[in-house]
């Protein structure tokens, strides 16, 4: 009976918890940090332009991952309905993910450029407007809330503290970034595409003011969801090489 | 080091030799049931370990001997859900598109995967059942912007309108308000002369104003009698159906911005077979021409 020197000097158990805890969670947690297939390497990943992260910030603000998950299984009937399964790669710069466990409303994961950005904004304001049956609730203040725009560079610096690789560049420009986005065929929006592929540069119907609302970065930052992967050079089986 | 266990004198049980203020503690073992079924479950996992994916070696981990993978298990169910399909799947993408209502079942296939791509895809827009919304057409009515031929309507579910796609179906009214490029009384007279185009309530000394200017910025598109045309996907006007609204301020609305909806390009997303299976289904909806 050798555990008796355990059960009589609480500090020896209490080290010894420890011990047999971190065994059990390192076997489970440390091999995910060099195993290649964790986060494949996929192409077409980039950070999030400012005007799409302000966005996400706003997703996760109004709580939208209650009702929405972004992750879609690989099951047949996720697929068939949402597209592609999501890849770990996909959500690589996403702190904290949102892939979510609950759908009251669909899988957002591949949302982006299937409807239209006007779409996205009236629906945000007056979901029953345009889907009847929607019992998603109408957030019509975005519409008129201007985003937080000073705030953009400390939260881009705070990503590449967590190893989100934001460039120097990124960050220098990220408040110009930021009003580039809704400027349509502007020199500054050029720029911005230059330093993010894809960003969907686009300015809303209604909007009045040079300046983004809330509503724009939503939209900016839904129209991106699972776009940034170019699935025609993935290869489920095979080494993908970012 | 070993000495034999004390007995309790009580119930003639070994104590594990722990004593506590005078009380001593019984060995009680666990029942040899309940023993057995925990080496047996050790034993499963051994098993299970050789068998699934599961230990992690310098750069990835154990396949195991079944070589079992999700996504393998994916295309698996999805190869066998296309062969239940019983090569109406095939015979889906080999048929051109104006032929496919002359198979009836063909055109039953086609139909019940169109719808359920439809509600899934389309419907946010024009509604589950495609009577659409202000800004999002009707499908069910005779009324085509970009024309309602079914090769029309699957070319514009493949391109898209107004996309970033080069072959995108593309037009854009100007902004006559916006841009300036009519007075506002020169947009209510213009205002004026399409309510009478429609046979709606109108100011006949006004309309007959706009009708000079319609002539000369509006009758290009949208044809000298207001009919529109399909190849420019500018609208009909004459017809009373409206995406944007036809009373008085929803077409000088239309006038001032010159409105111009996007639909997404679904080549993008959507497979070719079921592209094809959608514009059977809106084809199909009433409004097929």
């Amino acid at each position: 009976m050798k555990h008796e020197v355990f059960e009589k000097n609480s500090l020896i158990l209490l080290v010894g918890i420890l011990i047999a805890v971190s065994i059990g969670g390192l076997a489970q947690i440390a091999p995910l940090f060099w195993i290649d297939s964790t986060i494949e390497k996929v192409k077409g990943m980039r950070p999030y332009t400012p005007l799409e992260q302000v966005g996400r910030d706003i997703y996760v603000r109004e709580g939208c991952y209650g009702c929405h998950s972004q992750m879609i299984r690989t099951l047949r009937d996720e697929v068939e309905r949402y597209g592609h399964y999501s890849l770990a790669a996909e959500s690589m710069y996403d702190h904290p993910f949102q892939w979510g466990s609950k759908r009251t409303g669909p899988d957002l994961a591949r949302v982006g450029g299937k409807y239209s950005d006007q779409w996205q904004a009236d629906h945000l304001v007056a979901p029953r407007a345009l889907v009847p049956e929607s019992i998603m609730p109408g957030y019509p203040w975005l519409a008129t809330t201007r985003i937080d725009a000073p705030s953009t560079v400390e939260r881009l610096k705070t990503l590449r503290l967590v190893g989100v690789p934001y460039s120097d560049e990124m960050i220098v420009n990220a408040e110009r970034d930021l009003v580039a986005q809704i400027d349509p065929e502007s020199r500054s929006a050029r720029d911005l595409l230059q330093r993010y592929p894809k960003a969907k540069v686009v300015r809303l119907d209604n909007s009045s003011t040079p300046h983004p609302t809330e509503l724009e970065a939503l939209v900016a930052y839904l129209q991106i969801l699972g776009q940034m992967v170019d699935f025609a050079t993935f290869d489920a089986a095979g080494p993908n090489l970012r | 080091m070993s000495k034999r266990p004390e007995l309790d004198a009580v119930t003639g049980v070994e104590t594990t030799g722990h004593e506590w203020d005078g009380i001593k503690e019984l060995n009680k073992p666990l029942p040899r049931w309940w023993l057995n079924t925990f080496y047996v479950c050790i034993l499963w996992a051994v098993g299970y370990w050789m068998v699934y994916p599961a230990w992690p070696t310098l750069n990835g981990y154990t396949p195991g001997l079944l070589g079992y993978s999700q996504r393998e298990t994916l295309a698996r169910e999805a190869k066998a859900a296309t062969q239940a399909q019983g090569g109406l799947r095939d015979l889906l993408a080999r048929t051109p598109l104006a032929d496919v209502r002359n198979n009836p079942e063909l055109l039953r296939f086609a139909t019940a995967g169109g719808t359920s791509s439809f509600q899934t895809n389309c419907a946010p827009c024009h509604g589950r059942g495609a009577q659409g919304a202000v800004g999002y057409p009707n499908l069910n009515d005779d009324d085509w912007l970009w024309g309602g031929s079914v090769e029309d309507i699957h070319k514009t579910i493949e391109v898209g309108i107004r996309t970033e796609q080069t072959n995108t179906r593309l037009s854009q009214m100007p902004r006559f308000g916006v841009d300036k490029l009519l007075s506002p009384e020169e947009i209510a007279v213009s205002a004026e002369f399409v309510l009478a185009l429609s046979g709606q309530a109108h100011d006949a000394a006004a309309a007959a104003k706009g009708g000079q200017i319609y002539s000369e910025q509006c009758a290009a598109c949208h044809g000298e009698t207001g009919k529109g045309n399909s190849e420019l996907g500018s609208p009909n006007l004459t017809d009373r159906i409206w995406l944007y609204g036809g009373s008085k301020p929803e077409i000088t609305e239309s006038i001032q911005t010159g409105r111009g909806g996007m639909m997404p390009a679904w080549a993008r997303r959507l497979d070719p077979v079921t592209m094809k299976a959608i514009a059977v289904y809106v084809h199909n909806l009433g409004g097929g021409k």
